[in-house]
């Protein structure tokens, strides 16, 4: 089975900091591969090294099997990687609505029209309309985002997410800044999720990620020291070591 | 109808009524000033697609309003001079046709915005402000060395150039050009805004982040609205040559681009109207204030002062209310 998203040996260094060693993971269908690891351990770099906001210095990211590694970040996303971000990027002057249609239309590579009517656009507001109710934030669709809370930004940058109809998804702690409720209620929709898209899902959140994973990495000074299933990773004692924060008994 | 819409009507009708009111009154000096606030509003609306719609605040547009001048200047020269212009092989005579001086001044235009904004955007910020700057400065230069079309002296056209059908020699009815064309832009800029381009430009503005994780190639989309945004300038630039039957190197200077982004700033950032109402402001401002001081420009420098500081969202923003 070949994974649906792949890094090969990706290293990266700024300075004397080795922010990413050796990494090598890969997202299978059908999965949610969760990466954890304490502040400061190469989780952003890492991220930005796959979805090509910063190049590797050496190593590979490699999508559906095709290197992508000298693509854009747009272009990633367009061969089919979506992201969420921890901290929300949403266009904040426009509708809730507006931005998943945006989603929308981002995927079906129309965004030169000029003519057109893009609220008008049957096929944008169907797919647009869809997402925003897979999250529940119907109710909330002509809302200025600005104007939306903090979990409901949270929700709508995994609808936008789901507009892109992507073949993986890459979630960036999606629960940060949840309360329980919130966590609760997000954890259901990608346990769900994951049968439309793998995840790599990364956060802090160990209740959800014992949850929700299949497998789990566990990333400490950029080097992945160990992957395997919740209870083998619950079981190691390396991990506990370095993350968990426990005396080895 | 919303009060944003009543406020636009009301705006578009002010510039009309007062021409008329000074062809009934037969004060043919007050249809110039309208022409005037209706050309420099053309300008400020080709602007603000750039700087309003997609954020790329260019202080470099006085370059697409000057060389829209000088192509009206430039073809109406060859042909009251009665001396060609030799293009490598091809042989052309110059034209007083406003439709097609219209057209090479939109080309021209739109060619260099195409450059000039293919080498801005791979910067941003502050960057892409004084990048811009620089490219308007280097072609004011150019202009002012330039000497077969009058270099520093500018060039005159002595009689205004022609459309079929009007007498553009009467004020009003070169008014009417200028308004209608005024409004074509307003009307392509609204479309603009609500196609799915618009949307694109519109979140590539608020978050890059967000443009890229959706696929949308930002920079392409920047440049395209960029060309369009220098394009609609350099109409007005040919307007405004044709309305002083003069073109100098002034109108490429970098105050003109401050001047045009004044009008942008002052009516309201990213509201349609807003250009329109900063440019109409500007010119009864410079005409009121003018006659009581040589240095009007200082209650300028206030007025626009307090617009930054207590109204963002400019003349339009105030009137209108709401968020953009």
């Amino acid at each position: 089975m070949t994974p649906v998203l792949e890094t090969r040996a990706l290293c990266k260094t700024f300075g004397a900091l080795e922010a990413s060693r050796d990494v090598s993971l890969s997202v299978r269908p059908g999965e949610i591969h969760a990466l954890i690891g304490p502040n400061g351990a190469g989780k952003s770099t890492l991220i930005s090294q796959i979805c090509g906001t910063q190049p590797p210095d050496s190593g590979t990211v490699h999508l559906m099997g095709q290197d992508v590694t000298h693509l854009s970040a747009a272009a990633r996303a367009r061969a089919g990687l979506a992201r969420t971000f921890q901290i929300s990027a949403l266009a904040p002057e426009l509708s809730v609505l507006q931005n998943a249609v945006l989603g929308a239309l981002g995927a079906s590579g129309g965004s030169f029209r000029m003519a057109a009517r893009v609220m008008g656009d049957a096929a944008l507001l169907v797919e647009a309309d869809e997402a925003l109710d897979r999250v529940g934030l119907t109710a909330q669709r002509d809302t200025r985002v600005s104007d939306l809370s903090h979990a409901q930004r949270r929700l709508l940058e995994v609808a936008v997410a789901l507009t892109l109809r992507p073949k993986v998804f890459l979630m960036d702690e999606p629960m940060a800044g949840l309360g329980a409720d919130g966590s609760r209620a997000l954890t259901a929709l990608l346990a769900d999720l994951r049968n439309e898209a793998p995840i790599l899902l990364v956060e802090h959140d160990m209740d959800a990620v014992f949850v929700l994973a299949d497998r789990i990495s566990v990333l400490v000074y950029g080097r992945i020291i160990t992957t395997g299933s919740p209870r083998d990773i619950r079981a190691d004692a390396a991990v506990r070591e370095a993350y968990l924060g426990e005396e080895t008994p | 109808m919303s009060r944003a819409a009543v406020v636009n009507a009301a705006i578009a009708l002010s510039i009309l009524a007062v021409p008329l009111y000074a062809l009934a009154a037969d004060e043919p000096f007050l249809i110039t000033l309208a022409t005037r606030a209706a050309i420099l509003a053309l300008a400020g609306v080709g602007l603000n697609i750039a700087l309003g719609q997609g954020g790329l605040v260019s202080l470099g547009h006085a370059a697409f309003f000057g060389i829209g001048g000088y192509a009206m200047g430039i073809v109406a020269f060859h042909a009251q001079s009665f001396t060609p212009l030799m293009i490598g092989p091809l042989e052309f005579q110059g034209s007083k046709s406003m439709p097609l001086i219209w057209l090479v001044a939109i080309l021209s235009s739109g060619a260099a915005a195409l450059v000039i904004g293919a080498l801005s955007l791979r910067t941003s910020g502050v960057y892409f402000i004084m990048i811009t700057l620089a490219f308007g400065q280097m072609l004011f230069y150019f202009a002012i060395s330039w000497p077969a079309y009058g270099g520093e002296d500018g060039l005159s056209i002595y009689v205004r150039n022609g459309f079929p059908g009007l007498n553009t020699l009467d004020p009003i009815q070169f008014f009417g050009i200028c308004f209608a064309l005024l409004g074509a832009a307003l009307w392509i800029s609204a479309r603009l805004a609500a196609s799915p381009f618009g949307l694109a430009l519109a979140a590539a503005r608020q978050s890059v982040a967000r443009a890229q994780a959706v696929g949308l190639n930002v920079p392409r989309i920047q440049l395209a609205a960029f060309t369009i945004s220098g394009m609609i300038t350099g109409l007005a630039g040919a307007l405004f040559a044709d309305l002083n039957r003069f073109v100098s190197p002034t109108m490429l200077s970098w105050q003109m681009s401050g001047e045009i982004m004044v009008f942008v700033i002052l009516g309201g950032t990213a509201r349609l109207f807003g250009p329109v109402a900063g440019a109409a402001l500007y010119v009864l401002l410079e005409h009121l204030l003018g006659g009581i001081s040589e240095f009007w420009q200082i209650y300028l420098g206030g007025l626009l002062l307090a617009v930054v500081l207590f109204a963002r969202g400019g003349l339009v923003g105030l009137l209108a209310g709401g968020a953009r």
